[in-house]
């Protein structure tokens, strides 16, 4: 093995009240790709911000090319030839390609050499992008492509990708690898972090897993199982979700007919003429990359935004014209994306939360809050759901993404609705906690509730799901059985390249 | 280096508590410092300020009154202000309670009975609902900022008062000074305690103080105030509509308001005049968020805010200091009460200056 680019050893970094790394030892040659794998809060992203130099550590050595190195700023990191692109894109929408790649950079330099060179990378790497374009008017794919860029013209010796596939097509996934690789051959070593086991496993050639701050194994990921490598990262065995029979029937829960709605968001989604049928028992998954309308269709759905055109109607009765009081009475139910601020109230305790959409479980009597009633439904969520919490009393924003998920889960499943829709439902939620929630919604339509779950993550809809559509740029396709299609023509599809559909299985082509 | 301030990982509940009491200590000291620069005896000047008003049972009884009004504006606002809804005008709500109860007083001038006090009350209660409800519709129909709305309205109702008291309703008798008739007895709220001028107007702001509290605390409408307050978009989703909470808030902090224009009219005043109100529905706002938007906060920082007025009366009267001294108090309180509860929540972290990129 050659001689690593990067080694650190006996890193340790502890918050007030968390010991997020605890002695880490991680060493990633020169052009190797390396995986950082963990679940949520196994300090994934600690490590990384101290390499990056965004925070110190308390403890521990960095070295740098066999050199002993003290990294305090993102701008020496930058220096030293390290480069990472961040989950979240820092990009400013009003200027062009070039001009932010320009920003990032901290040497004096010319623009217009800048632009050529920019061209130059693009086209090496399949990186294709109009320098003199303006960031608003491209896509996240695009977007993530200026971010790479950026890295790139200061030719790094270490990039470091965090989660970079979420907001991504399997197409454009595909393509993103290959640039990644062929970095990787001419000796550009990669930190790449996900929790993604299929894509670490057709990258990466090292795996360091991490969970509660500690190194609990190094691996090939390609010797490995997903199963594996999924109980490395929990330190036990994989619960699995267990499919009932088949429990969709024939009655018609849910119908969406042309629903047409411009965005109340100047930067969201427009709908455009989506028709849908969901029926008892079915679990229909909607797919899609972030930002193509999911966040405004379930708003749709719940009553926020009211339809400009089209209806909705459940178990035959219209409801787009009501809001979300009155359609929660005919048993919609909902699970937001975002959990804390709307999903629950971050500052107040699990009980009030309960009473937030359950207060039709006999918790109002005479417009006055009967607090034993909040009180032991509080409680049944947090024992039949497993909520780790330490009381009922605790705030919502004390609990893990997890955690929190379960209880707002718990809160809709509770009520029995006809209808639940989800947002997301194990998003940043650990293995463990998504097993518990897929098998929850398993259950629930087995006992004939309809569900509509919207997600990126396509194996958790293909796990659950009886049904799926994708969404993109706001229209849906046509539904199709899940067992009927498959994860690329769902992913041709979240490019947005299908005829519009009658939205119903059977219809569909 | 740069000050930074952090958020604390834990915020200690005893040093919620204790923040108020920090800040009024440290306002104590500021006062020692600004009477020692204007070349009074501190220890004099805080006696006269805080203590003298209290030395007899009239000095209690005024000191009742004056926290009468600010209760009842400031227990008004924080159920706006939990709720997200930021009704700056209480002002101009207090001022039109007092012209409408006034004018019911002087409607049946001379034709009256035990009934006109109860009409006056209700009057004066439904005047500053009405006058809060026109920044909320303005907020509902427009999405026009309520904060603009309701202050400038505000002005808007003391200029209506001054014309009334000026014009139509001036006294026939008065010798053209600008006030109104003096209210028949029957619309003159009792006085409780002899020797004082303490009246029922006291009880009453009481009640309502009760009524908000039990509101905000036990029902499920008081509940959707707080969660529209903390989280809007949890409201939204749950299906609680925004809009009922900006009108049921403008709504009880205007008839709250409302109640203590009129009740400061008919109780201590006993007619319409140019000026009823030293800034109550103003100095509300301090006292709401003094008393931590709780009730019976409230009611301790009104007690405060209202010794403060006594307070800065004394000094002009014993000390010769000028009345902006009660403002300035007030300002200085406001803003040991904000720092403090940021430093609760946040600390100071020195950082060393970034390089420059």
């Amino acid at each position: 093995m050659t001689a690593a680019q990067l080694e650190l050893t006996g890193i340790t970094k502890q918050y007030p009240g968390v010991l997020a790394n605890d002695h880490i030892d991680l060493a990633i040659a020169s052009g190797e790709v390396h995986a950082l794998l963990g679940e949520n809060g196994a300090g994934k992203s600690t490590l990384v911000k101290m390499i990056y130099g965004v925070v110190r550590a308390d403890e521990g050595e960095i070295r740098w090319g066999g050199e002993p190195v003290k990294i305090t700023s993102p701008s020496q990191a930058r220096a030293l030839g390290i480069g990472m692109v961040f989950q979240h894109f820092n990009l400013f929408e009003t200027l062009t390609v070039a001009e932010n790649i320009s920003l990032g950079i901290d040497e004096e330099h010319d623009l217009k050499q800048l632009t050529s060179e920019i061209e130059e990378i693009s086209e090496k790497y399949g990186l294709p992008l109009n320098p003199h374009q303006h960031v608003h008017a491209l896509s996240v794919g695009e977007r993530q492509r200026v971010e790479i860029i950026r890295c790139l013209v200061q030719d790094p010796k270490l990039l470091i990708m965090d989660e970079p596939t979420s907001v991504l097509t399997p197409q454009e996934v595909e393509k993103l690898f290959e640039t990644l690789r062929r970095l990787s051959s001419e000796g550009c070593s990669i930190l790449y972090i996900s929790h993604k086991l299929d894509e670490i496993q057709a990258l990466c050639d090292r795996a360091t897993v991490l969970r509660h701050g500690k190194v609990t194994a190094t691996c090939n990921p390609k010797e490995e199982t997903p199963k594996s490598l999924a109980e490395m990262m929990i330190g036990s065995e994989l619960p699995v979700c267990k499919r009932t029979a088949q429990a969709r029937d024939s009655e018609v829960r849910l119908v969406v007919r042309n629903l047409t709605i411009p965005s109340p968001d100047p930067h969201g989604t427009d709908l455009k003429s989506i028709n849908v049928t969901v029926h008892r028992g079915e679990v229909l998954g909607i797919a899609g990359v972030a930002g193509n309308g999911q966040k405004e269709f379930l708003a749709a759905l719940n009553g926020e935004i009211m339809a400009a055109q089209g209806r909705i109607e459940l178990n035959g009765a219209e409801i787009s014209k009501v809001g979300p009081t009155e359609r929660r009475a005919r048993g919609l139910a909902f699970v937001p994306e975002e959990r804390l601020g709307r999903g629950a109230v971050p500052d107040m305790s699990l009980s009030n939360n309960a009473l937030l959409t359950g207060y039709r479980e006999d918790m109002l009597s005479n417009g006055f809050i009967r607090f034993d009633k909040v009180r032991s439904y509080a409680t049944a969520i947090r024992e039949r759901f497993d909520v780790r919490s330490s009381g009922i009393e605790a705030e919502a924003r004390s609990l893990s993404g997890g955690n929190l998920q379960k209880f707002i889960m718990g809160r809709e499943i509770m009520m029995n609705p006809q209808l639940l829709i989800l947002g997301h439902p194990t998003w940043g939620v650990d293995v463990g906690a998504a097993t518990t929630i897929h098998q929850e919604i398993v259950d629930l339509a087995a006992k004939g509730t309809s569900v509509v779950v919207a997600s990126e993550d396509l194996d958790e809809l293909f796990e659950i799901c009886d049904s799926i559509a994708v969404i993109a740029e706001g229209r849906l396709s046509p539904v199709k059985r899940t067992s009927e299609t498959n994860v690329e023509e769902v992913g041709l599809w979240m490019s947005g390249q299908f005829e519009a559909g009658e939205g119903e299985v059977g219809h569909a082509a | 280096m740069l000050l930074r301030l952090e958020p604390r990982q834990f915020t200690s509940k005893r040093m919620q508590y204790a923040s108020p009491l920090i800040a009024a200590v440290l306002t104590l000291i500021a006062g020692v410092i600004l009477f020692s620069a204007l070349g009074t005896n501190p220890m004099v000047a805080l006696h006269t300020f805080f203590v003298r008003p209290l030395t007899s049972l009239y000095g209690v009884g005024e000191w009742a009154l004056k926290a009468t009004p600010l209760l009842l504006c400031a227990v008004g606002l924080s159920v706006g202000f939990r709720g997200n809804v930021w009704n700056i005008g209480a002002e101009g709500q207090l001022t039109m309670g007092a012209v409408c109860g006034g004018g019911i007083a002087l409607a049946f001038w001379g034709d009256e009975g035990p009934w006109l006090l109860p009409l006056m009350l209700f009057a004066g209660i439904l005047g500053g609902m009405a006058w809060g409800a026109i920044p909320s519709f303005l907020k509902n129909r427009f999405n026009a900022n309520e904060i603009l709305t309701s202050l400038m309205l505000s002005y808007v109702a003391i200029q209506i008062l001054g014309y009334l008291v000026h014009g139509p309703w001036r006294d026939p008798e008065g010798f053209n000074f600008p006030q109104t008739r003096i209210f028949g007895d029957d619309g003159i709220m009792p006085v409780l305690i002899e020797g004082t001028r303490f009246h029922l107007g006291v009880p009453i702001a009481l009640v309502f103080l009760v009524i908000v509290w039990v509101f905000m605390s036990w029902t499920f409408q008081g509940f959707k105030v707080q969660v529209a307050g903390q989280a809007p978009a949890a409201a939204a989703y749950a299906g609680y509509s925004r809009k009922r909470v900006v009108l049921l808030s403008f709504l009880i902090s205007g008839g709250l308001a409302g109640l203590a224009g009129i009740a400061e009219v008919s109780g201590t005043i006993t007619q319409l005049q140019p000026i009823i109100s030293p800034g109550y529905g103003f100095a509300a706002i301090i006292v709401a968020f003094l008393g931590r938007l709780h009730p019976f906060g409230i009611l301790l920082a009104s007690l405060l805010m209202s010794l403060m007025y006594l307070g800065g009366e004394q000094l002009q009267i014993h000390l010769n200091l000028p009345l902006a001294v009660t403002g300035v108090f007030q300002g200085l309180l406001l803003f040991f009460v904000l720092g403090s509860d940021v430093l609760v929540r946040y600390r100071i972290r020195l950082v060393a200056q970034p390089k420059e990129a």
